[in-house]
């Protein structure tokens, strides 16, 4: 087996037992990273030295007979938009093509905490918004599995660093599906924590009442590891949650006998593709027979999601990147003539197409005159949304769904905006109720990953890991490992 | 309906420019999901309260004492221009 193939607990027993060394380990992603990276392009930045000189730091604690945590010495690499003290940020925009933090975001902290390594920054669609990584500045990344296709969004660098063997686990963030989503894409496990179970503190702010950092991984065990180092209140983050984080590999039982998964028919309509409804419908047969009860349930309020979304979201991303004014970092146009002048040409050179769209939809959407119409009609909407999740969770434990309607597809340069937006049609709603929900590999078409979604009740990430767990284990979806082949 | 006056107005608010190129284009797209948003208005939401936050979390207090900021030289360490240890910008007034 190849070192770079390996989990992030596989890793971590071969460290532990002296079967290979940190920088060995370190040595062979960063050997894959120089074969394939030219095809997949999942980085923005890497950090070879760095990375290197924690490897060794670690195996000289193992070689002092340390005890580590299960990520020390494991190499993993985080998406552009968390920040990494010294290390550039860019959220994969022009704007902060140069940018180099002076803080570490709160997961980085406690990530260090635990002497992982970090092998560099992950491609992402500008400022997060978008579901194919077209929108980054620095070019789209490929799909390991078909290299003419996306690999989903935004946090499709991670997902396709995963998929491409180029780390060995990875931090997204999701805001409306775009830790699941790309890792649906990719074939790879992606879990968005319950709103406020991780800090956001460092997390480039995109709409901020939706957005949380989480895993992407090979497997559901390492997105538990991730997810016990990065949860946790942050006196520097007001909406993160002062409430215990159980040591959630706990969880990691195979076992549903009992457990009840609804099945919600809104998303399983005519939007999704049969060949994908397939895959999951043939899920949730395997959990009947493991001993799960399925129930039909309905969440009548998820037509109005995506619309519901794409109100708020824009509304909250007016406000922050209102931060981005060309005065004490990012883009500056030099030859402006006023400081009003500066910082409105700033912005036009430094943001892409979408991010403005976006900009001046949430502008639009709270200007007077239009925000009851559009924004507190869509607040209260986001209500309906989160007592459907209330009314459901009444009568099951986890709901199961695609992850989302499609498999990957070739670059979308045709395709119009609203088009793009209705991809998240299956997990925006979970950010909408601020509920956990992760993706898991269950089949291929056409030689293309499909994901089903399992969405628990707040804070109940165990019940989520539990299921998916036991999926896993009963299944070999995640074992399979990317062609890399397709037109590039 | 949106115009192409009103799309130069939302990006004047928005501290942005379009320019002449995009704008016909950016016009219709706005208008596309403006249209689209005009879903929500046959749901009834009459006395629904509205959803800022989703998880029952106001008024987070701590003690009111110092913690260590950002020092003055790591401030502008990302600066585009400074001058006496200040943000350098462009005249403000005229």
């Amino acid at each position: 087996m190849n070192l770079f193939e390996l989990t992030a607990h596989e890793a971590h027993e071969k460290l532990v037992k002296k079967e290979v060394s940190s920088v060995e380990l370190t040595k062979a992603l960063f050997d894959r990273i120089d074969k394939v990276e030219k095809d997949v392009r999942a980085y923005v930045t890497l950090d070879r030295e760095n990375a290197l000189a924690q490897a060794k730091k670690v195996d000289d604690l193992l070689a002092a007979g340390k005890a580590v945590p299960a990520l020390a010495g494991v190499p993993g690499a985080i998406k552009d938009n968390i920040s990494t003290l010294g290390l550039r940020t860019t959220c994969s925009s022009k704007i902060l093509e140069n940018f180099i933090p002076i803080y570490d975001a709160h997961v980085i902290a406690n990530l260090r905490k635990d002497e992982t390594i970090f092998l560099g920054k992950t491609n992402l669609d500008e400022f997060a918004m978008g579901s194919t990584t077209e929108t980054s500045y620095f070019g789209a990344s490929h799909n390991p599995w078909k290299l003419d296709c996306v690999p989903g969004g935004s946090s499709g660098g991670s997902a396709a660093a995963i998929a491409a063997g180029e780390a060995v686990w990875t931090l997204g963030s999701d805001t409306g599906g775009s830790i699941r989503q790309p890792a649906s894409f990719c074939g790879c496990v992606g879990l968005k924590p319950t709103y406020g179970r991780v800090s956001r503190y460092g997390c480039v702010a995109f709409a901020s009442s939706l957005d949380q950092i989480g895993p992407i991984t090979r497997d559901v065990t390492d997105a538990a590891l991730v997810l016990n180092t990065i949860c946790g209140k942050d006196v520097h983050d007001a909406t993160s949650l002062d409430v215990e984080v159980p040591d959630f590999t706990k969880a990691l039982v195979a076992d549903v006998k009992g457990m009840k998964i609804g099945l919600p028919k809104e998303y399983f309509s005519e939007g999704v593709d049969p060949k994908v409804k397939d895959c999951v419908m043939a899920a949730a047969k395997k959990f009947e027979e493991m001993g799960a009860t399925i129930v039909d349930i309905s969440l009548p309020h998820t037509e109005y999601a995506v619309t519901t979304y794409y109100i708020i979201a824009p509304a909250e991303a007016s406000a922050n990147l209102a931060r981005f004014d060309g005065v004490r970092y990012g883009h500056r146009n030099m030859e402006a003539a006023s400081a009003p002048e500066m910082t409105a040409i700033s912005r036009t050179e430094g943001f892409g197409a979408e991010v403005r769209r976006r900009i001046m939809l949430g502008t639009y959407v709270l200007s007077s005159g239009y925000y009851d119409a559009y924004y507190n009609k869509a607040m209260q909407v986001r209500t309906l949304i989160r007592r459907d999740f209330e009314d459901a969770f009444k009568k099951v434990d986890v709901i199961l769904t695609p992850t989302c309607p499609v498999t990957t597809f070739s670059y979308s340069d045709k395709m119009d905006p609203l088009s793009i937006y209705m991809l998240d049609v299956s997990t925006i709603p979970v950010n909408m109720a601020g509920l956990p929900g992760i993706s898991v590999p269950c089949g291929f078409v056409d030689g293309k990953p499909v994901g089903l979604q399992l969405i628990g009740k707040v804070l109940d990430e165990n019940s989520i890991l539990r299921a998916a767990f036991t999926y896993e284990q009963a299944t070999d979806f995640h074992k399979q490992f990317a062609p890399l082949g397709g037109n590039k | 309906m949106v115009t192409k006056e009103d799309v130069k107005y939302i990006a004047a608010l928005s501290r942005l420019t379009v320019p002449e190129n995009e704008l016909e284009k950016f016009t219709e797209q706005f208008n596309q999901i403006l249209d689209y948003a005009d879903k929500l208005q046959k749901l009834d939401t009459k006395g629904i309260e509205p959803t800022a936050n989703v998880l029952p979390v106001s008024n987070v207090f701590r003690e009111d004492v110092a913690l260590p900021g950002v020092s003055h030289e790591d401030a502008l360490k990302n600066a585009p221009a400074e001058h006496n240890g200040g943000f350098k910008v462009p005249r403000v007034l005229e």
